[in-house]
């Protein structure tokens, strides 16, 4: 009964007691979190995955400011109904560079985890300006307003070089190119997309996403980085069997 | 707070915890047994789940338990399970050709089945949940084809897309003959009633009078000289009442100022082959032919 009676002590002494609070609750996340930081098998190793061009990250903002994640998840489970209508479950090591992560839980609208290359930039565009034009029984807001509103990008260097801070890994070159690869993206005729796909890979692709030649609107930077969503790992070299993989 | 010795409570018989606050003092009532039962029950339960699930994190890696569960092998063992529950068809559609399948009654309402359920998934999306289509998305349900409406066209679109930037895709580009400044807005003006005209409507009839040399120079190596368009090249027909950008002169006129051409994604790397077989049979069917 002496441990019940030292116990009596803490209780008395409420600094004593904090103290004792914190190291019984920190014991669960030093458990389930922290090994997560050195664990080697966390991440899967995979080809092709890549900081966001600076368009794809402020198309990324826009997505998180119009709170989409809360009715679209960015998750596909290992099950098999979702591998049969949404593709290849979700790898760790597809949202490395998402800070925060976008993977959510509430399917209000389907999973957009795959959801790049899946329709065309001119349906996007149709979609964000009026879902029900395509979709019928669609109940998503309108987002028409991203199409008239000119994409901000005097902060985007800045954006860019905050993500450096919790550990994307983009170069100093990428950082001062932000607003020339922007353009470059969105732009077709760029003389700037040879530099941009040297910098990010030769997967990204200039295209006018909004259908509209003469502005880089807000709708842009959103289709961009929609229509790059998982897309990255290359799924025909993926050995998903390889033991490694597992989990 | 106090410390008294703990004494019996007169009223209720149980023991006190020895304690007193402001002279009130507390029983010390037992723990309810069933609920103890079930704590204790709940820390056997989980050291045998430590045992057998994967749980414990380490240095380099983690305990992955005696049953080795992994709910990707699951999901793959699932997956390839599939093959089993869909029998007989899937393994057909493997090796049957686009002709072979449609010639079998039997395999062709399997392939239907399949098609129908990927289509709603993905392509009603853009063309509707009959695929009926609408403006800018081709209607699949008539027998007006811009790329080509034999089975092995639509098999081709649907594994390469059109315009998708797929190395194999259905390419061509029509001028932005008004924005490029190919020609003058009064030439485009013109251009239009001539397309009106074509499509057996009533024009201005000066203006295709002056849009007749005009189309004869631009417009004839992809939409024919009679308007009849060609499939090479998903020129559409301009003669008929199918339009996808719309019929009004507003639409013919934009077009022919920008010069859209639609863009529909490559399905092959999405699809495995028998999918897209499936899915070019439903969309042939669909398409009443």
């Amino acid at each position: 009964m002496s441990l019940w009676k030292h116990h009596g002590n803490l209780e008395r002494h409420s600094l004593l007691l904090i103290i004792g609070i914190v190291i019984v609750v920190s014991i669960g996340g030093l458990v389930e979190i922290a090994p997560l930081f050195w664990i080697k098998n966390t991440i899967e190793k995979v080809e092709g995955v890549r900081p966001y061009t600076p368009l794809e990250l402020a198309g990324r903002d826009i997505y998180i400011r119009e709170g989409c994640y809360t009715c679209h998840s960015q998750m596909i489970r290992p099950l098999r109904d979702e591998v049969e209508r949404y593709g290849h479950y979700s790898l760790a090591a597809e949202s490395m560079y998402d800070h925060p992560f976008q993977w959510g839980s509430k399917r209000t609208g389907p999973d957009l985890a795959r959801v790049g290359g899946k329709y065309s930039d001119a349906w996007h565009r149709d979609h964000l300006v009026d879902p029900r034009s395509v979709v019928p029984e669609s109940l998503m807001p309108p987002y028409a307003f991203l199409a008239t509103k000119d994409l901000r990008t005097r902060d985007l260097q800045a954006r860019v070089k905050a993500m450096t801070a919790v550990g994307v890994p983009y170069t100093q070159e990428q950082i001062d190119q932000t607003l020339a690869d922007v353009q470059a993206q969105a732009d077709p005729f760029s003389s700037d997309g040879p530099a941009l796909r040297k910098r990010y890979g030769a997967k990204v692709v200039s295209r006018d996403f909004d259908g509209d030649p003469e502005r880089l609107t807000e709708m842009d930077a959103l289709i961009a980085y929609l229509q790059m969503l998982g897309t990255m790992v290359d799924f025909s070299t993926y050995q998903a069997d390889a033991p490694a993989n597992q989990r | 707070m106090t410390d008294t010795v703990r004494e019996k409570d007169e009223h209720s018989g149980v023991e006190t915890t020895g304690h007193e606050w402001d002279g009130i003092r507390e029983l010390d009532n037992p723990l309810p047994r069933w609920w103890l039962w079930v704590f204790y029950a709940c820390i056997a339960f989980s050291i045998g789940y430590w045992v057998l699930m994967p749980s414990w994190p380490g240095v380099s890696g983690y305990t992955r338990g005696l049953l080795g569960q992994s709910d990707r092998a699951a999901v793959g063992k699932a997956l390839s399970d599939l093959a089993t529950v869909r029998g007989a068809g899937a393994a057909k559609l493997k090796t049957a050709s686009l002709a072979q399948i449609e010639s079998d009654p039997e395999l062709q309402a399997y392939a239907l089945q399949v098609g129908a359920s990927i289509f709603g998934d993905n392509c009603a999306t853009c063309h509707g949940a009959g695929g009926g289509g609408s403006k800018g998305y081709a209607n699949l349900r008539d027998d007006v084809w811009l790329w080509g409406g034999t089975l092995e066209d639509i098999q081709q679109t649907l594994t390469y897309g059109i315009r998708s930037g797929d190395d194999q895709a259905r390419m061509s580009q029509m001028p932005a003959f008004g924005r490029d400044g190919l020609l003058q807005p009064a030439q485009v003006a013109d251009m239009t009633e001539y397309v009106v005209a074509l499509s057996g409507r009533k024009a201005a009839a000066a203006a295709v009078t002056r849009a007749t040399p005009v189309f004869a120079e631009q417009c004839v190596s992809c939409h024919g000289p009679a308007g009849k368009g060609m499939q090479s090249v998903g020129a559409p027909d301009l003669t008929d009442s199918d339009w996808l950008f719309g019929s009004d002169r507003a639409s013919i006129s934009s077009q022919i100022h920008n010069g859209r051409g639609g863009v529909m994604p490559a399905w092959g790397n999405r699809f495995s082959p028998e999918t897209i077989k499936a899915l070019a049979v439903y969309v042939h069917a669909n398409s009443g032919q």
